[in-house]
């Protein structure tokens, strides 16, 4: 397929997944983010950061299981997505959660083991997105693709973090955390697997 | 939707009013418009005629709170009885038939049996409550109740020495109530107070708010307001009160034992095991405000603290 053609897709895609930021801006506009505004644009944006989160983790799988080697193209701009979720999720809770205040952060983070679990997955995230680029991929080489391995614990700790915030465990928490292990279980398995040829 | 809006404008342009109300109702169409369809769709004009609680009085302990927007309060709810989704319940609620309803008393108490609602709103009249109300998720809002002292009510029930404490219990009916379906909690949602808690002149049982009846995810037709607690003590839609010599074992004490105590008093000193209750998001107010700083008691600690002198409110939270 062409070039051009590629581009359009792309552009289509970016565009797409650009949406519920877009979303959430015209519903900040319109008054229209419910009873409790900044918990409405906290929660959203940290559950397309998750989305974002397991549907690049789930290209690999889905790619050599169906064979769709084409969707590789689309993993650096879903992981960075991703970071784009988790970094609006992450501003909010700062500037909007926390009014900036050193106070309040000092008051409630330490006491908020869930907020500390969010905190760590965001920390992990932003290596990852430092070195997405092309020239950095080359010039890591095979450490690049150690380095981002980090993605896997971001993954467990993301839903550790969001299984930690709700009061009561059901839907939603248990389904990402599903799909998260069964994604990890995915590279285990052949982890496992790739050993016991070799050994064999 | 949009039809409306454009024909309540067309309406008062051509009689160029735009006082106040239509201004609110107009505001209420755009934000229904997007948000969960609801009954405000309703003309104010007729709305305020049908209200049924208007007349009456304000009641003690009401000085010096601003009302949360009512829009606010009826679609942000916890209940989970329908779902653990705070919008979401605002539709759900609505299968829930509140009439004809009856509250069963039971235990260390002479004048117990089925007693219906509208005997009891006869024999307990109606004031108003402008209390604070916190979450133990951390936000609170303030809402004007209308309902009887609590004290009132449990008096003619003539509770025994024995009675040391009353429990509580919601309705149990699955086919209604679809989050008892799953076992998020434990149903039926059972809560308690000590029973001079109960008898304290705060404690209040509420039957409407807004001057009109209570809206189903608020807890219809009759449910506990205790201000000084986090809300999940303050129980909806009652239909057994009992009198027990034990402590009652509660819907979230027994769901998280370590997080959830019995007391369950708002107090910004005792962090829940997973977040700090050190402060509090106030609904209403602009995205750029600060969380407002929890207060001991939600502010009640005048009227209550000496219900807990010499207890170790860290150990009995």
């Amino acid at each position: 397929m062409s070039k051009n053609y590629w581009r359009l897709i792309k552009t289509s895609v970016f565009l797409f997944f650009l949406m519920p930021f877009l979303g959430l801006i015209f519903d900040a506009i319109y008054d229209q983010l419910g009873a409790n505004p900044i918990e409405t644009l906290h929660f959203t944006l940290g559950d397309w950061a998750l989305r974002f989160l397991c549907l690049g983790l789930a290209i690999t799988p889905v790619r050599k299981i169906f064979k769709q080697n084409w969707l590789s193209r689309f993993r650096r701009m879903i992981g960075l997505y991703a970071f784009f979720y988790a970094s609006m999720h992450f501003l909010v809770f700062i500037v909007l959660d926390l009014s900036l205040s050193w106070e309040a952060l000092v008051d409630e983070v330490p006491k908020s083991p869930y907020i500390l679990m969010g905190l760590l997955t965001y920390l992990l995230l932003i290596p990852l997105a430092m070195t997405s680029t092309n020239a950095m991929q080359k010039r890591l080489g095979k450490k690049w693709l150690s380095l981002h391995k980090l993605v896997y614990v971001a993954g467990t700790t993301a839903v550790i973090h969001y299984l930690w915030l709700v009061k009561t465990i059901d839907g939603e928490p248990i389904f990402y955390a599903s799909l998260m292990f069964i994604l990890l279980s995915y590279r285990l398995f052949n982890y496992f697997k790739a050993r016991w040829r070799l050994s064999a | 939707m949009s039809f409306k809006l454009l024909s309540t404008k067309k309406h008062h342009l051509s009689h160029e009013i735009t006082d106040k109300r239509v201004f609110e109702n107009r505001r209420k169409i755009i934000k229904a418009a997007a948000g969960t369809v609801i009954a405000s769709l309703i003309p104010a004009g007729v709305k305020a005629e049908t209200k049924k609680y208007a007349d009456v009085p304000v009641g003690p302990y009401s000085a010096s709170l601003v009302s949360t927007d009512y829009e606010d309060v009826k679609n942000y709810t916890n209940y989970y009885e329908f779902t653990t989704n705070k919008t979401d319940s605002t539709v759900l609620a609505r299968a829930l038939k509140t009439s004809p309803w009856s509250v069963t008393v039971a235990g260390e108490a002479e004048n117990t049996g089925v007693f219906n609602l509208e005997d009891i709103l006869k024999s307990n009249p109606l004031e108003e409550r402008v209390y604070r109300f916190r979450c133990v998720e951390a936000w609170s809002m303030v809402v004007p109740w209308i309902g009887f002292p609590l004290a009132n009510m449990l008096k003619r029930f003539k509770p025994t020495s024995k009675a040391k404490y009353v429990e509580f219990t919601t309705l149990y009916n699955p086919d209604i109530m679809i989050g008892q379906r799953g076992n998020v909690l434990e149903w039926p949602y059972v809560e308690g107070l000590r029973i001079d808690e109960a008898m304290h002149p705060l404690s209040f049982m509420a039957t409407g708010m807004y001057d009109d009846e209570l809206p189903a995810q608020n807890g219809a037709p009759l449910r506990l307001v205790v201000p000084w607690k986090y809300g999940f003590k303050s129980i909806k839609a009652i239909v057994k009160i009992r009198f027990t010599q034990t402590m009652p074992a509660t819907a979230w004490n027994k769901a998280g034992p370590d997080e959830y105590g019995f007391y369950s008093n708002v107090n910004p000193d005792v962090p829940h095991p997973r977040w700090s209750q050190s402060r509090e998001r106030v609904l209403g107010a602009s995205i750029f405000t600060p969380k407002r700083k929890t207060e001991i008691f939600n502010g009640y600690g005048a009227e209550v603290a000496s219900l807990y002198a010499g207890m170790d409110l860290k150990k009995y939270f």
